[in-house]
């Protein structure tokens, strides 16, 4: 029977898809498929829709852009410090959870509040902490000079205090998120291979390397693959800490310079900010596939 | 290596407020292990049999009460210094590690003194796979293994380290009944061949009569009966441990003893007497709370599915209601407003499948919807109906009434 219908079944499946078809093409693929259209249209103009000629010039001049470079700069320095950083130190706190019994729904509360807490909201914290104002230098200035240090602008001063914040805040941001997992991934691990390995009288440590972190390590790859992801998509952080003049303060990200590039102040350049997005797509690609590779031989998915 | 356990007692406190009350796991646990033998804890799940073999392995501490393994005190011990090996129901084996690696786990582990040599190390290794029969086996992940492998390989690991003793939790219960068979016998030959002594917990009665040297019946965390499988199957000393042993199981009648008579509804089914004097009268009605023998009163009656035997003049007259026919045996279903269960079965021996055809044939029993038995007094059992405590006697065969 199945098989005698199968042409038709296929049209009403088909006639079934159109409606999430439509809208996938229509907001997805057509766009993805239209960005990379522009980034190779040389001198397009928004207003009168049209341009010189197809080529690479657009990535020519992105690539020169210094601005660029620095964004790819700033972006690279954020990925390859916070994701680490991030997802060892929420390994390490899921475990401290997962291993004390009293209170740890209340300490589980607080580790997830920053995930349901807004973005601009911590934006301003971070300002308190951080910022130089006319009436006070933050709290963290203020901890510094009683230990006797000097006090540094972290919002409006030197290159590497600013980067600190950022780091600081993109760690603090994604941590909740990763403690989630973690938590939930320690919790599924079966408790008799604990047992198991109490019997055998496996050291604390080597039960951890050798059996806990196998165990979890499906999701701990997970969590970097898409912390990788997440931090070069780094924006809207930025902009909360450093405002929406990010190129003066030197600490645009990637996406934020295709921003600027379509309707910032120095935007109204489609082409410009596709060949950017194409590129930062690139790069993600290339590092999602190392990942990969990498994971096929030090993942065990049970 | 001898096991002894002392007076031991687990206690779970309750929890939260619907469950307040204290669970006792298990209960005043006293029995003696001879070294080398093969003991199988028996019971229906949740009977605290699981407990008794944590309780051994040193996973949980008992409330009260002791533990020896041989002259040591073991029972303030943690696991990995007890010198245990623990096989789990679910296995166990680490999924991410080869056969090999299982298996090398527990020596790895060894520090110090005991630290060994890689190549001690693999000959251990190899030794205990050897034992096990899993050596082409001991590149491939747990994950490529039947359940019956991952058994083996299970054993293995728990046994690398020469352990003093080797417990088994459920070993059989993820095997399929062909495996289960094969596998049961497997560890019967390992734990011959290495000499360890070896407590397996189960719940299923034939598993553990059939290789036990010993059995534990358990029921609500306390021990109901220790002793070799046949002896206890043939001298439960109660209900429970009646009705748990014994596939089909034992069929229980509401009966009564009156005048030296065992009555099952209107039917005398034995002459009864006082153990020890059989054949002879004993004497006249002892009030019912000092009696020794069977007195008059009401009482429980087991009578195990072989203890029927088929006869046209029978005492105990059933409701017919069909023939099992289950390779070597036949087993009559039958029905008694008496009876406990809705079922009666009576396994006949082929000696009597003649009798059996004659049910169908047309020359047979008069009534063909009724069917009648007389009673092997050897396979029947009393019970008191309050404590469901064994009640001795001595019986002869009633004889049939005539129909």
């Amino acid at each position: 029977m199945g098989g005698k219908k199968s042409g038709h079944g296929g049209a009403k499946a088909w006639l079934y898809l159109l409606p999430a078809l439509l809208f996938l093409g229509a907001f997805m693929v057509y766009p993805l498929f239209d960005v990379f259209v522009y980034s190779f249209e040389e001198g397009y103009h928004s207003a009168s829709q049209t341009y010189f000629g197809i080529g690479a010039y657009n990535y020519s001049y992105v690539l020169h852009d210094t601005y660029f470079l620095q964004a790819v700069k700033n972006t690279l320095i954020l990925v390859v410090i916070t994701v680490p950083l991030s997802t060892g130190i929420a390994l390490l706190i899921s475990v401290g959870l997962s291993s004390i019994t009293p209170l740890r729904n209340l300490f589980q509360t607080i580790y997830f509040l920053p995930y349901v807490t807004n973005t601009l909201a911590v934006g301003l914290v971070f300002m308190v902490l951080f910022k130089k104002t006319a009436y006070s230098d933050g709290l963290i200035n203020l901890i510094l000079t009683w230990f006797g240090g000097t006090a540094v602008d972290f919002i409006d001063g030197p290159y590497w205090a600013k980067m600190f914040v950022l780091c600081f805040y993109t760690i603090w941001v994604v941590m909740p998120f990763k403690i989630l997992i973690l938590t939930s991934a320690l919790a599924s691990v079966n408790q008799q291979y604990y047992n198991a390995a109490r019997v055998d009288g496996t050291s604390r440590f080597r039960t951890f390397t050798r059996i806990t972190l196998p165990m979890i390590s499906p999701m701990i790859f997970y969590l970097i693959i898409t912390g990788f992801i997440g931090a070069f998509k780094a924006y809207s952080d930025v902009v909360a800490l450093f405002g929406t003049n990010l190129n003066a303060a030197g600490m645009n990200t990637i996406v934020g310079y295709v921003y600027d590039m379509l309707y910032g102040d120095s935007g109204g350049y489609p082409s410009y900010a596709s060949a950017a997005a194409i590129i930062l797509f690139f790069i993600v690609l290339t590092i999602t596939c190392v990942n990969l590779i990498f994971s096929k031989k030090n993942i065990h998915y049970t | 290596m001898e096991i002894v356990l002392q007076n031991l007692t687990k206690k779970f406190p309750g929890r939260g407020r619907k469950n307040h009350q204290e669970v006792i796991a298990v209960s005043d646990f006293s029995f003696k292990i001879p070294d080398g033998m093969l003991i199988g804890l028996l019971g229906p799940s949740g009977c605290g049999k699981s407990t008794t073999l944590n309780l051994i392995s040193g996973l949980q501490k008992p409330t009260s009460g002791k533990i020896f393994f041989g002259a040591d005190d073991v029972t303030d011990l943690q696991p990995e210094n007890r010198g245990i090996g623990l096989v789990f129901q679910n296995y166990a084996l680490y999924p991410h590690l080869t056969v090999r690696q299982n298996i090398l786990f527990p020596l790895e582990n060894l520090k110090g003194k005991d630290k060994l040599s890689k190549q001690v190390m693999m000959e251990k290794a190899q030794e205990a796979a050897k034992l096990v029969q899993i050596e082409e086996l001991m590149d491939r992940k747990p994950g490529e293994l039947s359940g019956g492998q991952q058994q083996r390989v299970a054993i293995a690991r728990a046994l690398v380290k020469m352990p003093r003793v080797l417990l088994l939790d459920e070993p059989l219960s993820n095997l399929d009944a062909r495996l289960r068979l094969q596998t049961r016998e497997e560890i019967r030959r390992i734990q011959r061949e290495t000499g360890i002594t070896t407590i397996f917990v189960t719940h299923d009665q034939e598993e553990a009569m059939s290789i036990s040297d010993m059995i534990v019946v358990m029921n609500a965390g306390v021990v109901q009966q220790i002793g070799k499988p046949q002896e206890v199957y043939d001298n439960p000393e109660n209900l429970f441990v009646a009705k748990f042993l014994g596939t089909p199981p034992i069929n229980v009648f509401e009966g009564r003893i009156e005048g030296h008579k065992l009555y099952i509804g209107a039917d005398a089914v034995l002459d009864i007497f006082a153990p020890g004097k059989s054949g002879e009268a004993s004497e006249t009605d002892v009030a019912p709370d000092k009696r020794k023998g069977p007195g008059n009163g009401e009482v429980y009656v087991g009578v195990r599915p072989e203890g029927f035997s088929l006869e046209e003049t029978g005492p105990l007259c059933c409701v017919f209601g069909g023939v099992e026919v289950m390779g070597r045996d036949i087993t009559v279903i039958s029905a008694h407003s008496a009876c406990q269960s809705p079922k009666i079965r009576a396994i006949i021996s082929a000696d009597y499948r003649k009798g059996i055809e004659r049910l169908y044939s047309a020359d047979g029993f008069a009534d063909k919807s009724h069917i009648r038995f007389s009673l092997l007094p050897e396979k029947v059992f009393l019970f008191d109906k309050m404590t469901g405590k064994r009640i001795a006697f001595a019986a002869s065969m009633e004889k049939g009434k005539g129909n």
